[in-house]
C-alpha cells in the first residue's frame, strides 16, 4: 500500500508505540500531562497522522481512518488507565503524609462543669415534677413572720436565738436569712390554689462554723402536699418513691417519732441504703410529718377540711450518701474547680 | 440526756443483761434518738488494798516518792511506788494491778521506777473517773466505805455502770429525767414502770393533797409577779422543805458520784450533789439555801430597774426588769430557775438547809438564761416545762437523802404557795387518729397508748375526751394525741401509699431558662461555683457603683457582715482560693441572688402578726414590702488560659473576649440578644469594659480588671469578668421567637473595607452600613480591623463581609453593588467613613 499522506501501518504503529511507551514511562500525574501533550496533543505524531486523513484518497479512507482511530483510542485508553493508577498512588501517599496521632489532636474547647449540688436539686425537682408536683421558690432574705411565726415557731422558740439564725441589722427590721426552706411552704399555701403539691429546693443559712460536717450556708429541699384526706401513709409512700429514685430500687424508708414545730405528728426519716460501703444500713435523711394545724390556720386553710404532709432533707447530706467518698463539707463550698469537675455535667 | 443504766433499772424492769445497743434501740423506737455511750473505761483487776507500811524516799529530782507495801488479797502484799502523800498506814485504797486499764487508755503493768519494781498503782479519784477535784489518793474511808481487802473496786464504786445518751426534743421536757426515760422505756418494751415520784416511796414524802402542806413552814413565801410575760405568771408553785443539823463533814457516796458523773454532772459537795441527783431523777430542778443566811420571808418577783445580784459563780449581774427573782428582805437571793445567789448558797459549813422546788414560767426562764448567757441544767428543764405535780415529791426525796446521807433532821411542815392548774381535756374525734396517720389502729390500741403515757381517757359522744398527764404540756390538740398513739403503737404500722397529685405545669419559664444558662456556660467551658454571700466593706466597693447593702447583726465573721450586692467579689474569692492551690487557668461562673435593699434598712413599726391565723392581705403585702429586692444574677470570671497550649494549637489567654462570649452565651440561652457598648466601671479597665444592653436598658457589664486591682487581689494581670442581671434579662427576653421564611435563591456576596476614625466603634459603622444597604442585605459581619501602612495614623480600616439576597429573584452583581454603595454612603454620612483604595 502506498499513500502520499504517509499513513502507513508502520508509521501509525511507530507513533502509537512511542506514545504507549511514554505513557508507561510516566511516573506521576504531572509527567503524564507532558506525555499527553507530546503524544496526543496538537502537533503530536498521532495528531498529525489524524490530520492527514482528509488527504487520503477515497478508496483508502476507511482503512486509514480505522488504522489511525484504533491507535488513538488505544493511546487514550492507556492514558486514562495510567492516570488513574498514578492518581491512586499519589492520593495514597498524600493520605499517608497527612496522618496524625489521634491521641494528640488538640481540643478547641476546655470542659466546664455544673456544681453537683445544683445538679442534684434539679434532679430532685425533676423527680417530683414527674409526679405532677411543681417547684416553688421564695426569697433567701425573709421576713421573720414567714420563717418563724407562720410556721408555729413561737417568739421565744430557741431556734429564733442569735445562736442559730442570722438576723439583719437593725433587729427591728424583722429580717432574717431563712433558716429553712419552709417559708416557701407557707408562701405556697398563701398564694396557690388548693390542692397544693410543691417542692422547694434552695439555699438556707444557719450560724454553724464551717467544718467537715457543717456549713453556715447549705441547701435543703422541702416538699409539702395539702389536699383532702392526705395521711402519713401518703407521706411514707411519697418518700419511698423518692428514695428509690435517689438511692436505687431497694431503698426504703423508716419513720421514727421526732419533734418539729411545723408538723404534728412529726417523724425523723431514715433511709435504708443497701449499697452503703461497709454494709447496708439506715441513714438519717431528714424530718417530716403532717403539717401542723396551726400552720394551716396561718395560711387561712381550714385544718378540718384540708390536711397534708411536709418533709425536708439536706442536699449536701444527700450528696454525701450517694457519694460516700465525699467526707468533707468544705469541698462543696470552697469552689475548688476540681470538685465540680469530678462531676462534670452529671451527678 | 445521759441515762445511767443502773439508775434506770431502779424504776423500770430492764433486763440486767441489757446492752447499750439494745437500750438505744428501745429508746429510738419511741423517738429518743441515739447520741452516744458513756462508760468509765476501766478494766480490772482493780481491787481494794490496805496500806501495810510505807517509806518516804526523797529523790534527786526534788520529789519524794512513797515506797508502799499494800495488801491486795489476804497475804498478798505488793510493793507499789506512789507520788501522793495524803494517806496513812491502815487506809483502804484502790489498787490497779498489772493488766488493768485506766481511761486513756492507760494499761497498767509492773514497771521499774525510782529503784523499785512498782507492782501496780494506787489510784486517785480522778484516775478512776470519779471526779477531777482531788489529786491525792482516793481513801475509801472518805466515802464511808470499809470493804474487804481484795474486793473488786469497780463494782464497789459503781464504775461498771454505763450511760446511754439520747437526744430529747424540745417538746419532751419530762424526758430530761430518769423518771421520764424509764417511762419511755416502758412504752417501748412493755416493761413495768414504777414512778419514782410516787409519794409512798419516800418516808418524808407527801402527795399533793397531804395535810402537812401549809402555805408556809418556818419561812413564808409570797408570789408577787406584777409583770407577767405574755400573760404567764413567773412562778406558779413554790414548795419549800427544811432540814436541820446536817453534818458538813459527810462525803457524797461513791454510787451517787458515779451516777452523777455518768449523767454528766460533776460532784461538788454532798448538799449540791443531792439537789442535782433529785433533779436528774425526777426532772425537778431544786435549789438548796443555807437557811441561816435568809433574812425574813421570801418573795418571788420581777427585778427592779438597776437591781443587781451576785450569783454563786461570783459574778455580779445587772438584772433586767423581765428577770424573775427569789428575794429575801435584804434583796435578791437567786435568779429564778437559772442560778442561785452567792449570799445564801449552801456551803461546806451549812448546818440548816432550805430546799426549794418551784415551777417557773418557761418563757421567763428561757429569756433570763439567754440574756445572762447562763444555760444551766435547771434552766434547760424549766424552758421545756417541768411537771408541776412532782415538786412536793422532789423536795421530799431530797429531804430523805439529806436525812440519810447528811445526818440531818427534817421539819415535818411542807411549805407551798401557788397552784397546780388542772389540765382541760382534749376532744379526740373517733376517726381522727387513722384519718391523719393513715393506719388501721383500733380504738382500744389508741386508748391503751394514751393511758400508757399517763393520760386519762373518757368516752364521749363522738369520740374520746383525753386529759393529758401533768408532765406533758406539749399535748395541746388532737394532732398531738394522734402522734402519741402512732408513736406508742408504732410508726412501722403506717403503710406506704403514693398520692396522686393533680396534673402539674412542669418547670416555670424562669426555672427552665436558668437551667439553660447554667448548662450553656458549663458546656462551653466554665465551672459552676457557689460562693458564700457574706462580704466585707472592702468587697462591697470592689466593682462598680457602691449601693446600699444589707448588714447582718450577728455575722459569722465580724469582718464580713454584709450580704453581697454583686456576685463578683465572691468569684474573686473563689479564684484566689483556686490560684493558691496552683489552679491557674480559671473559667468560673455562679448563678445566685444579690441583696439590694435600695436604701438603708430601718426598724419596722408594725409588730409581727400572730402565726395563729392568716393575716389580712394588707398585712401580707406590708410584710412582702419589708423584704429587700433579691434579683438573680449570673457572673463569670476568666483568668489564665481559656484554651491551653496543645500540639498544633497555641494557648489562648483569658481576656475581655471571654467575658463577652459568656455574656452572649447567657443571652442566647434565654433567647435574648445583647448590644455591647463601651463603658467604664470602677475596678474595670477603662479601655476594656463593655456595658451590656437589652435595647436601651443596661443589664450587665463585662470587662477586664484594671491591672492595679488585679495585682492588689493577687490575681494575674489579665482577668476578665462579666455580670448580668438575669432576672431582668429573662423578664425582657422575647417570649416568642420571630421567624421568617428562608429565601433559597442564590446570594451575592461582597466585601467592603471602610476607613474611619480609630475611635469609632465598629458596631456603629456596621449599624450604618446595614441601615443604608436596605432590605437586600441579608447578613453583614466585621471580618477585619486593620491599622498600619496604607491607613493613616489615627484611622482604621474595617472590612465587612456582606451577603445580599432577594426573596423573589436572582440578584445581579450590579444590584448588590448598588446596595453596598448605599451602605457605604450611609456610613460616610454618619461616621465619615470612606472606601479604602
Amino acid at each position: 500500500m502506498s499513500d502520499p499522506t504517509g499513513i502507513t501501518e508502520a508509521s501509525v504503529a511507530e507513533a502509537k508505540d512511542a506514545a504507549l511507551a511514554a505513557i508507561a514511562g510516566a511516573s506521576s500525574v504531572g509527567d503524564l500531562k507532558v506525555v499527553r501533550t507530546q503524544h496526543a496533543g496538537e502537533g503530536s505524531p498521532l495528531a498529525r497522522l489524524n490530520a492527514e486523513l482528509r488527504n487520503v484518497p477515497a478508496d483508502l479512507k476507511a482503512a486509514s481512518g480505522k488504522l489511525v482511530g484504533q491507535a488513538r483510542a488505544q493511546v487514550s485508553a492507556a492514558m486514562q488507565a495510567r492516570e488513574e493508577e498514578l492518581f491512586a498512588v499519589e492520593e495514597a501517599a498524600q493520605l499517608a503524609a497527612e496522618a496524625v496521632d489521634v491521641t494528640a489532636v488538640p481540643r478547641r474547647w476546655t470542659p466546664g462543669a455544673r456544681h453537683p449540688l445544683n445538679l442534684l436539686m434539679e434532679q430532685i425537682g425533676d423527680i417530683f415534677v414527674g409526679m405532677g408536683w411543681e417547684i416553688a421558690e421564695g426569697p433567701e432574705l425573709e421576713n421573720e413572720w414567714f420563717n418563724f411565726d407562720a410556721l408555729n415557731t413561737d417568739a421565744d422558740h430557741p431556734a429564733r436565738s442569735e445562736q442559730d439564725t442570722f438576723f439583719v441589722e437593725p433587729i427591728g427590721s424583722q429580717l432574717v436569712l431563712r433558716s429553712q426552706t419552709s417559708p416557701v411552704q407557707i408562701r405556697s399555701l398563701l398564694t396557690r390554689e388548693l390542692p397544693v403539691y410543691v417542692i422547694a429546693p434552695g439555699k438556707v443559712f444557719r450560724k454553724d462554723e464551717l467544718d467537715a460536717t457543717h456549713t453556715p450556708v447549705f441547701h435543703q429541699v422541702e416538699g409539702i402536699a395539702i389536699d383532702r384526706g392526705l395521711t402519713m401513709a401518703h407521706l411514707r409512700g411519697t418518700l419511698e418513691h423518692f428514695a428509690r429514685l435517689m438511692f436505687g430500687a431497694e431503698a426504703k424508708i423508716r419513720l421514727r417519732p421526732n419533734f418539729f414545730p411545723f408538723t404534728e405528728p412529726s417523724a425523723e426519716m431514715d433511709v435504708w441504703q443497701p449499697n452503703a460501703k461497709g454494709g447496708a444500713r439506715w441513714i438519717e435523711w431528714g424530718g417530716c410529718g403532717m403539717v401542723n394545724r396551726n400552720v394551716l390556720r396561718a395560711a387561712g386553710i381550714d385544718p378540718d377540711e384540708y390536711q397534708g404532709f411536709a418533709f425536708g432533707m439536706g442536699i449536701e447530706r444527700t450528696l454525701m450518701f450517694r457519694n460516700e467518698e465525699l467526707k468533707d463539707m468544705r469541698d462543696m463550698v470552697e469552689g475548688d474547680i476540681r470538685f465540680s469537675q469530678q462531676f462534670g455535667m452529671v451527678v | 440526756m445521759r441515762v445511767p443504766v443502773s439508775w434506770l433499772r431502779e424504776f423500770v424492769d430492764a433486763p440486767a443483761s441489757i446492752t447499750p445497743d439494745e437500750l438505744h434501740a428501745a429508746l429510738v423506737r419511741v423517738g429518743l434518738e441515739e447520741e452516744g455511750l458513756h462508760t468509765f473505761g476501766l478494766e480490772g483487776p482493780i481491787v481494794v488494798g490496805e496500806v501495810l507500811e510505807f517509806v518516804d524516799e526523797p529523790q534527786s529530782n526534788g520529789k519524794t516518792i512513797r515506797w508502799c507495801q499494800v495488801d491486795v488479797c489476804p497475804g498478798d502484799a505488793r510493793g507499789i511506788v506512789c507520788g501522793a502523800h495524803n494517806f496513812f498506814v491502815g487506809d483502804k485504797v484502790v489498787v490497779t494491778l498489772p493488766g488493768a486499764v485506766l481511761p486513756g487508755p492507760f494499761p497498767i503493768a509492773a514497771r521499774k521506777t525510782y529503784g523499785h519494781v512498782s507492782d501496780g498503782m494506787i489510784a486517785s479519784a480522778r484516775e478512776l473517773g470519779l471526779g477531777d477535784e482531788h489529786d491525792g489518793i482516793l481513801r475509801l474511808a472518805e466515802l464511808g466505805l470499809d470493804p474487804e481487802v481484795g474486793a473488786d473496786a469497780i463494782a464497789l464504786l459503781g464504775l461498771d455502770d454505763w450511760a446511754v445518751e439520747v437526744n430529747v426534743t424540745p417538746d419532751r421536757g419530762y424526758a430530761l429525767s430518769i423518771r421520764g426515760i424509764a417511762r419511755e422505756y416502758s412504752h417501748a418494751t412493755g416493761a413495768e414502770f414504777r414512778d419514782p415520784a410516787d409519794a409512798s416511796r419516800w418516808s418524808s414524802g407527801a402527795s399533793q393533797g397531804d395535810t402537812r402542806i401549809e402555805t408556809a413552814n418556818a419561812i413564808s413565801v409570797i408570789l408577787d409577779d406584777r409583770a407577767p410575760i405574755r400573760g404567764h405568771e413567773g412562778c406558779s408553785q413554790f414548795v419549800t422543805r427544811i432540814v436541820r443539823d446536817v453534818d458538813p463533814s459527810r462525803h457524797t457516796p461513791a454510787w451517787m458520784i458515779s451516777r452523777l458523773g455518768l449523767a454528766g454532772i460533776r460532784s461538788i459537795s454532798l448538799l449540791v450533789d443531792i439537789s442535782n441527783y433529785v433533779m436528774v431523777e425526777l426532772g425537778q430542778p431544786l435549789h438548796s439555801y443555807d437557811l441561816d443566811t435568809i433574812r425574813g420571808s421570801i418573795t418571788v418577783r420581777r427585778a427592779a430597774p438597776g437591781e443587781k445580784l451576785t450569783t454563786l459563780d461570783g459574778q455580779e449581774r445587772a438584772l433586767d426588769p423581765e428577770d424573775l427573782l427569789i428575794t429575801d428582805e435584804e434583796g435578791p437571793i437567786g435568779l429564778a430557775g437559772v442560778m442561785g445567789g452567792e449570799r445564801t448558797e449552801s456551803t461546806s459549813s451549812t448546818r440548816n438547809v432550805l430546799i426549794e422546788a418551784a415551777n417557773f414560767d418557761p418563757i421567763t426562764i428561757a429569756r433570763s438564761a439567754r440574756r445572762h448567757r447562763l444555760p444551766s441544767e435547771a434552766s434547760r428543764r424549766f424552758e421545756r416545762g417541768v411537771d408541776p405535780a412532782v415538786a412536793v415529791a422532789a423536795a421530799s426525796r431530797a429531804v430523805d437523802l439529806l436525812v440519810e446521807l447528811a445526818g440531818g433532821t427534817a421539819d415535818a411542815a411542807i411549805g407551798r404557795v401557788g397552784t397546780v392548774e388542772d389540765r382541760s381535756p382534749i376532744v379526740l374525734p373517733a376517726d381522727y387518729v387513722n384519718a391523719i396517720v393513715g393506719a388501721d389502729f383500733t380504738r382500744q390500741e389508741a386508748v391503751d397508748a394514751l393511758t400508757a403515757i399517763g393520760a386519762v381517757v373518757t368516752e364521749a359522744a363522738d369520740g374520746d375526751l383525753v386529759k393529758p398527764p401533768t408532765w406533758r404540756p406539749d399535748l395541746r390538740d388532737r394532732a398531738d394525741l394522734a402522734e402519741e398513739v402512732a408513736r406508742i403503737v408504732g410508726y412501722d404500722r403506717i403503710p406506704a401509699v403514693l398520692p396522686t397529685a393533680p396534673p402539674g405545669r412542669g418547670l416555670t419559664r424562669e426555672q427552665s431558662l436558668r437551667r439553660s444558662v447554667s448548662t450553656m456556660l458549663a458546656s462551653t467551658g466554665a465551672t459552676e461555683v457557689m460562693a458564700y454571700p457574706f462580704v466585707s466593706e472592702e468587697q462591697l466597693g470592689l466593682f462598680g457603683e457602691r449601693v446600699p447593702a444589707v448588714e447582718l447583726s450577728n455575722p459569722m465573721d465580724g469582718a464580713a457582715p454584709y450580704l453581697r450586692t454583686s456576685l463578683l467579689p465572691g468569684l474573686v474569692t473563689v479564684a484566689q482560693r483556686n490560684l493558691s492551690r496552683g489552679l491557674t487557668d480559671l473559667a468560673i461562673f455562679e448563678l445566685g441572688v444579690v441583696y439590694l435593699p435600695g436604701a438603708a434598712i430601718v426598724s419596722r413599726d408594725a409588730a409581727l402578726p400572730s402565726g395563729t391565723q392568716r393575716p389580712s392581705d394588707a398585712v401580707l403585702e406590708d410584710l412582702e414590702a419589708s423584704i429587700p429586692a433579691q434579683p438573680l444574677r449570673v457572673a463569670a470570671l476568666f483568668t489564665g488560659d481559656v484554651i491551653r497550649k496543645q500540639p498544633g494549637l497555641a494557648a489562648s489567654g483569658a481576656s475581655l473576649a471571654d467575658a463577652l462570649t459568656a455574656a452572649e452565651q447567657v443571652a442566647t440561652a434565654v433567647g435574648a440578644s445583647l448590644d455591647v457598648r463601651a463603658a467604664t466601671s470602677h475596678g474595670l479597665h477603662p479601655g476594656r469594659t463593655a456595658g451590656l444592653y437589652l435595647g436601651d436598658e443596661e443589664v450587665g457589664i463585662a470587662g477586664e480588671l484594671v491591672p492595679a486591682l488585679a495585682h492588689e487581689l493577687d490575681l494575674p494581670r489579665r482577668a476578665a469578668v462579666m455580670e448580668i442581671d438575669l432576672s431582668r434579662l429573662m423578664e425582657h427576653a422575647p417570649r416568642d421567637v420571630s421567624s421568617h421564611p428562608i429565601a433559597t435563591l442564590p446570594a451575592a456576596t461582597q466585601d467592603v473595607s471602610l476607613v474611619v476614625d480609630a475611635s469609632i466603634p465598629a458596631a456603629d459603622v456596621l449599624g450604618a452600613v446595614t441601615e443604608g444597604a436596605g432590605a437586600l442585605l441579608e447578613h453583614a459581619e466585621l471580618v477585619d480591623d486593620y491599622r498600619g501602612p496604607g491607613v493613616d495614623s489615627g484611622m482604621k480600616s474595617l472590612t465587612f463581609a456582606l451577603r445580599f439576597r432577594a426573596p423573589d429573584r436572582t440578584l445581579t452583581a450590579a444590584e448588590a453593588t448598588e446596595a453596598k454603595l448605599a451602605g457605604v454612603a450611609s456610613a460616610a454620612a454618619k461616621w465619615g467613613a470612606f472606601l479604602r483604595e
